[in-house]
């Protein structure tokens, strides 16, 4: 042994001594959690988003040294960051770019979850705190939109508050209640900007523990759908298809982050705006109260909801709908009666489902960014009721048509 | 596997494509060149000659022209500053807006960000300087066909001269009814291009005055995101970087792998 060594084990002796849960939580968590060694593609996403999260939290810190939350000087104040602050437009597009990205990987998490069954027993618990994460995120990333204070911040933040308008009795003081003024004010961005940076983020970093101990208790899901506890090596006594998350799947995605870096780095240097879909146009004009813009759209992440609302006539309707298309995700768990889990397994008529589904949901992302003429509307209406149809009649539709058996053992395509 | 992949990213791609391909109106491209230093130092001499008597860039400095387009600030203060402000402030007007509501009927907007406000980016710019035309319905006396009822005069005239619009009837379809102009109407009629009247002689000849309105609009793009060309350059060796660092994550990859496989 020589000095270092001594050294090294000397300190890990120290600590442990006075610490001693942190060795075990390490194992648990890390060098001995043990993950399904045939992971793929979709299995990138969650260790994407939290990378995504990451980077909101540091470029947010140093944007909040600059920016200025009032309604007089926000618009200056983000073009005194594009222009004055060294390093501050690239700051500033690493963080507006980052919450579209932010929506990609969940979106792409949780359809992973969608056609894996990750969501099935035992790991309903880690589903609803993840869609909990979404309901938050978007709240975040409505607010974080109104702040730069151009005319979609200003107007966006003027339909989505009115939208609570909606809720009866109540209505009209609850949206004055949020705006904190009888319109879309000072008194407004200054409360988002309170809890855009502050608010929002602990619940978000709270839920994301509890979503990855949830996770670290029942184990992770596998593209197979199989089960990884069943069968132990004899010889080791670990799981055969396990293999501990470090180093295995810190060295994987830690490619995948780089992978994911490449791209993102490449839409922030060269094409921030992403023609308008990342950074619209219409909010490079500031917010003026006197002014609507001829076509108020949300950005692209929550145009499907966008969709649902318009499509439906009326206002409270309209809510209720666009409110229930996010809420309905928490009983997914308990809708779906299919025996197998992975779409790999699944009956013929679940796949065509689930793949309807996504293409539904596709569609409505893209007509809500358009001006909704009367065709695009009854399409709408009609992926509407499919999107709702898909989950209150899953319990009979996922029960339909021949599954394949499962093996219990992975199989290491992919 | 890989066809599912692929078929997700197009997917998820095809809004934005969609998007990106909704032009409304054809514009032509000001085939702005962020590089090209001499055209961004003619569009600011321009900018500083006939925009900025009316129009501010309240969000950029002085200082800025000196560094980013190869100017000395004893040059920039000698031709580019026309009041009586320092060169670390930014480019304010001298017209306060009061005035400006009562003489023209709305403030001339702040142009700071001019270029990146609308969809067809800064080539709205150039085609909105080269659309004016003698309408005498107007307060002015000029209009736009890319900016119908523009409160703004055509500063420009005496380069380019004074454009006439052309016209023909409205086109109708099988039911009888008048179809919409493509570029806009003067007289009940449709304009379909503009006749450059000979008297007075406009200073420049056509190709002349099309490079004036091309410089102000780079000039412009430019003040919308100064930092664009460098973002640009840095972004080589920061996306080279990040390719490099993958291949690395890559290889390391697939040593710990070995046993797994």
């Amino acid at each position: 042994m020589n000095k270092i060594d001594k050294a090294v084990a000397g300190l890990t002796g120290w600590f442990n001594e006075r610490a001693p849960g942190f060795m075990p939580a390490y194992k648990k968590h890390m060098s001995e959690y043990y993950a399904p060694k045939n992971f793929n593609f979709f299995y990138y996403f969650g260790s994407l988003a939290l990378l995504v999260l990451v980077n909101q939290i540091v470029t947010g810190i140093f944007l909040t040294m600059h920016f200025k939350p009032s309604a007089a000087e926000a618009f200056a104040s983000v073009e005194y960051i594009m222009r004055d602050v060294p390093g501050g437009s690239i700051i500033r597009y690493m963080h507006s770019t980052g919450a579209s990205l932010f929506f990609i990987t969940v979106y792409f998490h949780m359809f992973r979850g969608l056609i894996y069954g990750s969501y099935q027993k035992p790991r309903e618990l880690v589903w609803v705190l993840g869609v909990l994460i979404f309901l938050v995120l978007m709240a975040e990333a409505f607010m974080g939109y109104v702040l730069p204070w151009g005319q979609m911040s200003y107007w966006g933040a003027q339909v989505i508050i009115n939208l609570f308008g909606a809720v009866p009795v109540i209505g009209p003081e609850l949206t004055e209640w949020i705006r904190g003024d009888y319109l879309v004010s000072d008194a407004t961005i200054n409360r988002f900007f309170a809890l855009h940076v502050i608010a929002l983020p602990l619940v978000i970093l709270l839920l994301v523990v509890l979503h990855l101990g949830a996770l670290h208790e029942v184990g992770s899901n596998n593209p197979e759908g199989v089960d990884i506890k069943k069968v132990k090596n004899p010889e080791t006594g670990k799981y055969a298809d396990g293999i501990p998350f470090h180093p295995y799947y810190t060295v994987k995605d830690l490619f995948g982050a780089g992978f994911f870096l490449t791209i993102a780095a490449f839409i922030i240097f060269f094409v921030p705006t992403v023609g308008g879909l990342f950074l619209e146009h219409d909010n490079f004009v500031p917010a003026n109260p006197l002014v609507t813009p001829l076509h108020i759209k949300p950005v692209w992440y929550f145009t499907p909801y966008y969709a649902m609302l318009r499509a439906i006539p009326d206002k409270l309707f309209g809510v209720m709908v666009m409110g229930g298309a996010t809420l309905i995700l928490f009983a997914l768990p308990w809708l779906d009666r299919s025996p197998v889990k992975s779409i790999r397994y699944r009956s013929t008529f679940s796949k065509i489902m689930i793949a309807l589904f996504t293409v539904s949901f596709l569609v409505l992302m893209w007509l809500g960014m358009q001006a909704g003429s009367t065709t695009q509307t009854w399409v709408a209406r009609a992926l509407t009721a499919f999107y709702f149809g898909f989950f209150i009649f899953m319990p009979w539709w996922s029960r339909i048509g021949e599954t394949k058996p499962v093996p219990d053992r992975v199989t290491m395509h992919d | 596997m890989t066809k599912i992949r692929f078929l997700l990213l197009s997917l998820l791609l095809a809004p934005g494509l969609a998007l990106a391909s909704g032009g409304e109106v054809h514009m032509k491209s000001a085939q702005v060149d962020l590089d090209d230093k001499a055209a961004l130092q003619r569009g600011a001499s321009l900018y500083m000659s006939y925009c900025s008597g009316c129009h501010a860039i309240s969000y950029h400095r002085y200082s800025r022209l000196s560094e980013d387009l190869g100017l000395t600030p004893e040059q920039v203060e000698q031709n580019l500053i026309y009041n009586d402000q320092k060169i670390g402030e930014t480019m304010n007007t001298g017209m306060n807006a009061a005035d400006a509501t009562a003489w023209l009927g709305k403030a001339p907007p702040d142009l700071s960000v001019e270029a990146r406000a609308k969809a067809q980016g800064a080539d709205w710019i150039y085609n909105y300087l080269t659309s004016f035309y003698v309408d005498e319905a107007r307060p002015t006396g000029w209009n736009n066909t890319v900016f119908p009822g523009a409160s703004m005069p055509h500063v420009l005239w005496e380069l380019q001269g004074i454009q006439h619009a052309k016209t023909e009837p409205k086109h109708k379809n099988a039911k009888g009814e008048a179809e919409a102009c493509e570029m806009g109407e003067y007289k009940g009629e449709c304009i379909i291009g503009f006749e450059l009247s000979e008297q007075p002689k406009p200073r420049m000849t056509p190709e002349q005055f099309d490079r004036v309105a091309k410089d102000i609009t780079a000039f412009l793009a430019y003040v919308g995101e100064p930092n664009a060309a460098k973002r640009e350059s840095t972004g080589v060796w920061v996306v080279l970087f990040l390719a490099f660092f993958t291949f690395l994550a890559y290889l390391l990859k697939v040593e710990f792998w070995r046993d797994v496989h």
